[in-house]
């Protein structure tokens, strides 16, 4: 990974430095090794901050909404994964194509600290990725952990290793695609009873403290003002003021990015009570692909969404169960 | 539904009834002209079509104690506006299967396409829900209550 | 301060024998907001109308609720009443408590809870809702008519002779569509030109219609009584106005080897041509992929013989721009491709042909000048063997799933002309089922088979091949049961046919809705045939539909009848419930558009402030109340809430929701 973000590096002085882009939208260090945190780099100077390591799993694409608004061209990496999410906001011409550069960049699949701390090692110094383990050296040593045991969520069932927008690339190893099927786990939820899945949902959803973090970093979710925040919609709501609500405002959520999300898993990776929050949004994507056929938003920049489109022959709703009609 | 014991009153479902102006709302008007009796417990509300109803209409009934929720619209292909059911059906049919992954009775919501000219249909439509919904017994999963002990 | 009435009716007995209406007018007076209930016996009569009247002025009421009958009876009457008292009409709301309440309860009890229930949830919502005014938009006296076949040109015979300006838009270098190319017309047998021609030439005489032959649309701007379309008038390379139609070009020019579409290539025309000899306008065009000149430079005869001076090589293509109220849509159709139809030979033999082909054979006009000669020999076919539904009422993927409607008739038809001319033809028809329904249509099929002695086999063909010059026809025949082979000279397949593939374009450009197959929809299949759901959209001939000449022609003259009484109006009215952004809101992320069947919302660049002196220039979606037509699908689609819908907004609803539920 390491020749991966010296290749970057390159790249973003070399753009910089000629003006071609006025920024470079990427990751800075944090404070810790693992957690560096989304930038825009705006001079060659700025970029001795730069850094691409494995826990770099944000996903950039939202901040292009606010970034390619101001003036000069914007240069902006992007995983696999992100890059779908770039084209879906192009789609909803959020962004403008014109004024940013893609530059596609390898991802092997992010690392999620919590993960790694549950295998016992704190204090993480640096780690070291090699095919199917990971060579983690912290403070008070090193250890081979297993990748898979590891992964973010999200890259633990990585959709595509595939770039759906670029400019130019930056992939130095091949990217093998994942083995696991994203939508296990809520098959399982599917094969509960009824009152299993609601006490699954009550347990998880009672978490929430409604801090609207996986709303913010939601690229399907970005909205000017959100219809939460709108006293027209008669849903406005600044708080979980009962069970219901707690409910209501994932329910809403989730429907409002129905057809539209890409499956990033960004509103997993930085809830604070670890719900499980892509369950929601992959629940959607399994039906829409069982009753309308095949989708995955961000593939293409243009088209319709599964709801906003039709066909005459489409099944009713009161047959349908988990994506097909009964 | 263990709730509801022979002891207590019995058990009456309050029922919203989204109708589309142009079909299904006739279709209750001539249930009335037809003296096509359904129960009280069931309340229209007009909107021009089906596909004006949003997801957050429903769950705000149950949130104020609705036990059940039916969207009634014109037949697939007869839309007044053309489109305006086959956009509600998709969204209806995601919601509905939504709705049960949550674990949430899928029974206590419903759509159906009546006809201007069905006042039969819709009389029997209704009589055959409250029956659902009756035997589903109270609303508990979705309602809030904060505001029913405000009460 | 809100002051609402409320006036609960008691429709005689209807209401008040269920309802206790005195009880319920009795408890509406202590709801918040509420400052006067009454009830009456007939709120609906003119005394029942005076009291609501008289109560909106002498308690100064913002907003009142009828509990009456539905809606759907007497909303207008109480309306107007309100308007009648100063109060905006949108002010009120009525309670259905008739056929939702008293009609179809029986216990008195339940039905007056009912009731109180309903009264209260219009309440809520008259609460919420705001004075609206209906718009006006202007009328532009003027129609367009794309495409001048028998429909169109019907269309605007029509419009015009009600004094209405008409421009015809074709995009051939002369009107007549299909219609011109047929030979006879069932069942009546008369002869196409005869009785098409005579129209042409009505419409170039017509001081009301312009006819842009030649040319195509650009693009649409507008809405109902006020389109503003772009017309390409493309480069014909002869000047319309000096051409004379001598065609002394015609003779002269070398390049005589062009395929002539307008016999469905069964000959060869010039690269300068008139389509055919009754063209309107009577004017030469250069096929510019034939001619010498524009590809090499090198020729000039046709500019050196022409006496007028009308050649003109350098023409380019030109654009005008002209405003129309209404847009008739008459692009007609075209048979379908064969290519995926190899079963039947098309490609391979000359001697299989389609219908369309056939009819430009049996034409006076036609390449043989009438005479029925096969294409391979130019000999006089001896049997004859017809396929219907070629590509029609095909699930298989290859063809079409629907009827192509007028297929049985004309083979009907051929096969009688061909008996009639040649009687020592034999000809075979074979048919899944003959549909001839319309006026002396079963009749014509009838004569066909019992006066002209044509053999029909009911059953599907499913090989055509050549075997030593003849073409071996293997088909099934159900009736008899077995397999049958027909050694034939000529085979007539009767193509299906298909919406002429530039209505897409159109389609697009005008936000009209088009079906699966291509064609136009309908604004509804039974009530509203002829009207497009696009507003000032019109729909004649084939481009809705598979139809014949009669169907095409009434749909022709009905779409004319809409057209003209739009354009009698000098201006529309609007309904004022039509959805409205909060631009404040609006991401401008064309979800609303993409479920608006009507193509009411389009995205403007607004510029907004973002305080500090800083401003910011978005992509806001814009609604035009002209268009609109108030279902709603937009806002709900809308995620951030910011499209609502006046007179069904989400709060007015949420609060009737509330009403209702709360127990």
């Amino acid at each position: 990974m390491k020749d991966v973000e010296m290749k970057m590096l390159e790249r973003a002085k070399a753009l910089l430095g000629s003006g071609e882009v006025a920024r470079v939208i990427g990751w800075k260090k944090g404070e810790f090794y693992f957690d560096p945190v989304p930038a825009s780099f705006e001079s060659v100077e700025e970029l001795s901050d730069f850094v691409y390591n494995g826990f770099c799993g944000a996903n950039l694409s939202k901040y292009l909404i606010q970034m390619s608004k101001k003036e000069g061209k914007t240069a902006i990496f992007l995983k696999p994964c992100d890059s779908y999410s770039f084209n879906q906001l192009v789609k909803e011409h959020r962004i403008v194509r014109e004024n940013i550069h893609v530059i596609a960049i390898e991802c092997q699949g992010k690392l999620d600290i919590e993960k790694i701390k549950a295998q016992g090692v704190s204090a993480v110094t640096e780690v070291e990725e090699d095919g199917d383990t990971v060579k983690v050296s912290s403070l008070y040593g090193e250890t081979t952990l297993n990748k898979e045991d590891i992964l973010l969520v999200k890259c633990a069932t990585c959709k595509s290793k595939t770039h759906q927008a670029k400019d130019e690339e930056i992939v130095l190893h091949e990217m093998p695609e994942s083995k696991n099927n994203r939508f296990d786990e809520v098959e399982k939820l599917e094969a509960m009873t009824e009152t299993e899945r609601f006490a699954f949902w009550k347990l998880q959803l009672q978490k929430c403290i409604r801090c609207n973090a996986c709303r913010n970093v939601c690229p399907a979710c970005s909205c000017i003002k959100c219809v939460f925040d709108n006293p027209a919609s008669g849903i406005a709501a600044k708080a979980n003021d009962s069970e219901f609500e707690e409910k209501l405002f994932h329910i809403i959520r989730a429907f409002h990015v129905a057809g539209r999300c890409t499956d990033c898993g960004e509103c997993s990776r930085v809830c604070p009570q670890n719900i499980p929050l892509h369950l929601l949004n992959r629940k959607f994507i399994k039906d829409i692909d069982g009753l309308y056929g095949e989708y995955q938003a961000g593939e293409t920049a243009e088209g319709k969404t599964p709801l906003t489109s039709y066909t005459e022959g489409d099944k009713e709703p009161n047959d349908v169960v988990d994506g097909e009609a009964k | 539904m263990q709730e509801v014991t022979t002891e207590k009153k019995e058990f009456v479902p309050n029922i919203v009834a989204f109708c589309c102006n142009w079909c299904s709302y006739a279709g209750a008007d001539l249930a009335g002209s037809s003296r096509l009796s359904y129960p009280a417990n069931v309340k229209i509300i007009r909107v021009p079509c089906s596909c004006r109803v949003n997801p957050s209409f429903i769950l705000k009934a149950y949130q104020q104690g609705a036990d059940g929720v039916i969207l009634c619209g014109c037949h697939p292909g007869d839309c007044h506006y053309v489109t305006g059911n086959y956009y509600a059906r998709r969204r209806m049919s995601l919601l509905f299967s939504f709705l049960n992954y949550m674990g949430i009775e899928k029974e206590r919501t419903r759509v159906e396409w009546v006809s201007a000219a069905e006042g039969q249909r819709f009389s029997a439509v209704m009589n055959d829900f409250v029956k659902t919904v009756t035997a589903l017994g109270e609303n508990r999963k979705l309602t809030d209550l904060r505001v029913k002990e405000g009460e | 301060m809100q002051r609402i009435g409320v006036f609960i009716c008691w429709c005689g007995s209807n209401i008040a024998a269920t309802v206790d209406v005195e009880r319920v007018a009795e408890i509406m007076k202590s709801e918040p907001g509420v400052v006067y209930s009454a009830n009456y016996q007939y709120m609906c009569s003119e005394n029942g109308q005076q009291l609501i009247k008289q109560a909106i002025k002498e308690h100064n009421l913002t907003g009142i609720v009828v509990g009456a009958c539905s809606p759907r009876m007497h909303e207008a009457t109480f309306r107007k009443a309100a308007e009648a008292a100063g109060l905006n009409p949108y002010m009120v709301e009525i309670a259905n408590i008739r056929e939702h309440c008293s009609w179809i309860h029986k216990d008195m009890e339940e039905a007056t809870e009912k009731a109180v229930v309903l009264v209260r949830t219009a309440i809520a919502k008259v609460k919420l809702n705001a004075p609206l005014t209906a718009g006006e938009s202007p009328v532009v006296k003027r129609a367009l008519v794309i495409g001048g076949g028998i429909a169109g040109i019907q269309a605007a015979l029509d419009i015009a002779d009600a004094g209405f300006e008409v421009d015809i838009v074709e995009k051939n270098a002369t009107i007549g569509g299909r219609m011109a190319q047929l030979d006879k017309t069932f069942p009546t047998l008369d002869c196409s030109a005869c009785i098409l021609t005579p129209k042409m030439v009505d419409c170039a005489q017509h001081e009301k219609i312009d006819i842009l032959s030649y040319s195509e649309i650009e693009d649409v701007k507008g809405f109902v009584g006020n389109f503003s379309v772009t017309i390409r008038k493309k480069a014909r390379y002869v000047d319309e106005t000096k051409c004379t139609g001598c065609k002394i070009c015609m003779e002269k020019c070398p390049s005589k080897k062009g395929l002539n579409t307008f016999n469905m290539g069964l000959n060869t025309r010039p690269a300068i041509h008139i389509p055919f000899a009754q063209a309107i306008p009577n004017v030469a065009v250069i096929d510019p992929e034939q001619c010498i000149k524009l590809k090499t430079g090198k020729c000039g005869i046709c500019q050196k013989f022409c006496g007028v001076g009308a050649i003109d090589y350098e023409q380019k293509d030109t654009f005008i721009e002209r405003q129309y109220g209404a847009i008739v849509v008459a692009t007609g159709f075209k048979p379908i491709s064969l290519e995926s139809f190899n079963e039947y030979g098309y490609d391979d033999n000359k001697d299989v042909i389609t219908s369309l082909e056939l009819e430009r054979l049996m034409n006076a006009a036609g390449p043989t000048n009438g005479v029925l000669l096969r294409p391979s020999d130019g000999e006089h076919p001896k049997v004859i063997t017809f396929i219907q539904c070629v590509g029609s009422r095909d699930t298989s993927g290859c063809g079409k799933p629907y009827c192509s409607k007028v297929c049985c008739m004309y083979t009907a038809k051929h096969a009688m002309l061909i008996r009639e001319k040649y009687p020592d033809t034999e000809v075979h028809v074979f048919y899944i089922d003959v549909r001839t329904p319309g006026k002396n249509y079963d009749e014509f099929f009838r004569r066909a088979v019992e006066q002209y002695g044509v053999d029909y086999i009911k059953g599907m063909v499913g090989k055509v091949y050549n075997e030593n010059g003849k073409l071996m026809v293997q088909g099934s025949n159900l009736i008899d049961n077995e397999q049958v082979t027909i050694e034939s000279d000529l085979v007539v397949l009767a193509a299906a046919i298909e919406p002429e593939p530039s209505v897409r374009k159109i389609a697009t450009l005008l936000t009209a809705s088009i079906d699966t197959n291509n064609f136009l929809t309908e604004s509804h299949a039974k009530l509203r045939p002829v009207e497009s759901p696009t507003a000032g959209v019109y729909l004649a001939g084939m481009c809705q539909g598979p139809k014949d000449i009669p169907e095409t022609v009434s749909q022709a003259s009905a779409c004319a009848a809409k057209v003209i009484g739009l354009l009698v109006k000098d201006k529309l009215k609007t309904n004022p419930c039509v959805a409205t952004p909060d631009e404040m809101m609006c991401n401008g992320c064309s979800q609303c558009a993409n479920v608006c069947a009507y193509g009411a919302i389009t995205y403007i660049d607004k510029e907004f402030r973002l305080g500090g002196g800083k401003t910011e220039v978005r992509r806001v979606a814009s609604v035009n109340p002209a268009v609109c037509q108030g279902c709603g699908a937009c806002t709900v689609t809308c995620p951030s809430g910011a499209m609502d819908l006046k007179g069904f907004s989400s709060k007015q609803i949420m609060s009737e929701v509330e009403a209702i539920c709360k127990k």
